[in-house]
């Protein structure tokens, strides 16, 4: 008891704390040690390749799976034994999980009847859950009798009809097209935000994540691999895995040549690279540099002093290769250029002009260079 | 309409197919018009017949250019008005109604846990239900007499172990009977509604769950309505063969469970009153037909969900 007062004190905008929660299958662990705190009203990702163990965090926190050993606290309170039917948590469900027997109206009101809500209120209250997802329509139908986008409404009506003080998505657009999925991401958060409930969402599309969550915890194996804003997740990745997760990325083997506190210099079989910011390393320690693609410049003729006056000093942060495919997917342009090592890098560029004179075509010769401050140096 | 084009196949194989739907579809119904259709008309047309004793007189006869019309309806008259007939139409109903009932409260739950049990379990579960096929029903209910008698297994072991003094008398009651029909039909229950409830979507249980319900009320709220077309057609499958069932009542019930199956025998048989027979047997046909037509359309009904869903 003390401790759960404890616990709920600290951070106070903290509503969900769980912590050290480890999940075993037999000898494995879908669920490693996993300590984090979710922020009142926030939107949380949980982001990850297949199996990485999800949804079995997910299922924890809904109470369909019960941990092998760790603690959740909801608000001071710790839920970690309780049965999902008294948590005042709901869960909108991979396929939505509609019930197939009942309309729109009951469905949504499923929740509330449970609760011995007097049937006026359920009444108002179902009627605004229709409103707030454009459902009045479709009150009267069955699941069958709806499209897919409308499914998914129905079910996100439901998850939010009892008010939960946490809302669990578990792929929420998972069974949608592209197209549909994209429109229905905003959507979703400005219904969500309309609510101002907090989140927690499993998806392994990282688009969709970076899109929708306010903070993204990218998972391997059961375990956080790096928890933070999106930007920061993408712009400063912390790990190999992550860098290579989160978007394309183009990694530089090498090792450390000048440790500066306010910069360090990288040798690397494709050339030599310049960092404008101290890392925490050791001289001659192994390292890998990561490049975005859309940081890169590509150009005909190698780039002058004054162009890439951040790279200090000729030679670094430029390498030459052959153009070998050219992807033009309208808004930018990727290209494939191979270096003399072997190593194909990733580039993207905007197509800003619409007739560039200058394209770039198959086979030319190009100088590759990009700016200091965009690299990151990957220690593990 | 469309002008997609059809998939290039083969004079031969094109009348192939279409004789061989045909036929496929085509074989039952044949079959169910020559040995249901023509001798219910037959057996209609014999209840309805005056009779001289030996011979049944056709139904129109051309005399002097009047036609006349031998239609009588005389032996239904008599069935409604007998109170005996009516009486044992109500408890052939009534037997076959308990028997489906039990048969319900027993088979729901056993198909319910096999449906939940380990899938590796299942194939060995479902041969458990269906071994009792492997001997012929008559032996099997023969053997219920061996343990039901005055002094059969049962009354001796109770009355070796000193729990009741004088034997119970089980055989020839109405316990036996419905012992033995709900013995025999209970298989008829478990299997349509194992088949529904094994495909039951978990998650929806989850759901409800996440919704609030607890167990119970999830299994009456999501798992019941859903698996009502496994009832009903359990159902179907135990009333209806029961209504009209002749040896377990014959083997098993006494001379106060009156079984309209039993009837029928003797109208046949004891009696030879062929017509009040046919008559008999019409009403029991319409009898079954009823609750049948309430089967069909639940089926129709589930296949345009199925359809649906799809
Ligand atoms: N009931 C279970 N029994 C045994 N192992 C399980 C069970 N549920 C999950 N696992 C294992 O735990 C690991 C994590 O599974 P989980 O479903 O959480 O993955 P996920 O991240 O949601 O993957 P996906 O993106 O494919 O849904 C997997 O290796 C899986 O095989
Ligand atoms: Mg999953």
């Amino acid at each position: 008891m003390a401790d759960a007062a404890q616990t709920g004190n600290s951070g106070n905008s903290s509503i969900l704390r769980i912590n050290k929660l480890t999940k075993k299958f037999g000898d494995v662990a879908a669920v490693d040690s996993v300590s984090i705190d979710i922020r009142k009203g926030e939107i949380f990702a949980l982001l990850g390749a297949s199996g990485c163990g999800k949804s079995t965090l997910l299922r924890m926190l809904a109470g369909f799976e019960t941990p092998t050993s760790g603690a959740i606290v909801l608000e001071g309170e710790d839920i970690t034994r309780m049965p999902p039917y008294q948590r005042p948590i709901n869960m909108m469900f991979q396929s939505y999980a509609l019930f197939p027997h009942l309309t729109v109206t009951q469905n949504i009101a499923f929740g509330l009847e449970r609760d011995g809500m007097p049937s006026d209120q359920i009444d108002a209250r179902v009627n605004a859950m229709l409103d707030l997802t454009q459902l009045k329509a479709f009150a009267k139908r069955k699941p069958h009798q709806l499209s897919g986008g409308q499914q998914q409404r129905v079910a996100l009506a439901r998850s939010l009809a009892k008010r939960p003080r946490l809302l669990l998505l578990d792929e929420p657009l998972g069974a949608l097209d592209k197209k549909l999925r994209e429109q229905t991401q905003i959507e979703l958060v400005n219904i969500i935000s309309e609510v101002g409930v907090t989140c927690v969402m499993v998806t392994h599309d990282q688009e969709e994540a970076m899109t929708m969550a306010d903070r993204v915890a990218v998972m391997q194996s059961g375990r956080f691999l790096q928890v933070g804003a999106p930007r920061e997740i993408y712009e400063t990745p912390q790990t190999v895995y992550v860098a290579d997760f989160i978007g394309n990325v183009n990694l530089f083997k090498g090792s450390l040549t000048v440790d500066e506190p306010d910069y360090v210099m990288i040798d690397s079989p494709e050339g030599k690279i310049y960092v404008s910011h101290g890392i925490t390393g050791t001289q001659g320690m192994a390292v890998q540099v990561a490049i975005r693609p859309e940081k890169i410049c590509l150009q005909r003729t190698a780039p002058t002093p004054a162009e890439r006056e951040s790279a200090r000093e000729d030679g670094y942060n430029c390498v030459r290769g052959i153009v070998k495919n050219v992807s033009y997917l309208g808004s930018y342009t990727t290209y494939h250029v191979k270096l003399d090592t072997g190593m194909t890098l990733k580039v993207m560029n905007s197509n800003d002009a619409r007739h560039d004179e200058n394209r770039l075509d198959w086979d030319d010769t190009v100088y590759a260079w990009w700016d200091g401050s965009d690299v990151v140096v990957l220690t593990q | 309409m469309s002008n997609r084009r059809k998939p290039i196949v083969s004079t031969g194989d094109r009348l192939l197919g279409a004789f061989g739907a045909r036929t496929v579809i085509g074989i039952p119904y044949v079959w169910l018009l020559l040995l249901f259709l023509v001798p219910f008309i037959i057996v209609m047309k014999i209840s309805i017949s005056e009779s001289d004793g030996i011979h049944f007189k056709d139904m129109f006869t051309i005399s002097d250019g009047t036609l006349t019309w031998n239609v009588k309806w005389g032996n239904y008259a008599f069935l409604a008005s007998d109170a005996l007939y009516v009486k044992t139409y109500l408890s052939s109903l009534y037997y076959a109604a308990i028997t489906t009932l039990i048969c319900l409260f027993i088979g729901y739950p056993f198909a319910y846990f096999m449906a939940r049990s380990p899938a590796a379990w299942r194939p060995a579960l479902l041969m458990m239900v269906m071994l009792p096929f492997w001997t012929s029903l008559l032996l099997r209910v023969f053997a219920w007499k061996g343990l039901l008698a005055n002094n059969g297994v049962i009354n001796d072991i109770l009355l070796g172990l000193g729990i009741v003094s004088e034997p119970i008398k089980m055989m020839n009651t109405s316990f036996s009977l419905v012992i033995g029909m709900v013995y025999a039909y209970l298989p008829f229950m478990i299997l349509p509604l194992y088949a529904n409830l094994v495909k039951l979507d978990i998650r929806l249980l989850e759901a409800a769950s996440d919704l609030g319900a607890r167990p119970l009320t999830a299994f009456w709220k999501i798992t019941v309505p859903l698996s009502k077309a496994g009832i009903v057609a359990g159902s179907m499958l135990v009333f209806i063969p029961c209504v009209g069932e002749f040896v377990i009542p014959e083997l098993l019930g006494g001379p106060s469970t009156l079984m309209i199956g039993r009837v029928l025998w003797d109208e046949f048989f004891s009696n030879n009153d062929w017509a009040m027979a046919s008559a008999v047997a019409v009403v029991m046909v319409l009898l079954i037909i009823i609750p049948l037509a309430i089967f069909n359309k639940y089926q129709t009904e589930n296949a345009a969900r199925e359809k649906g869903r799809a």
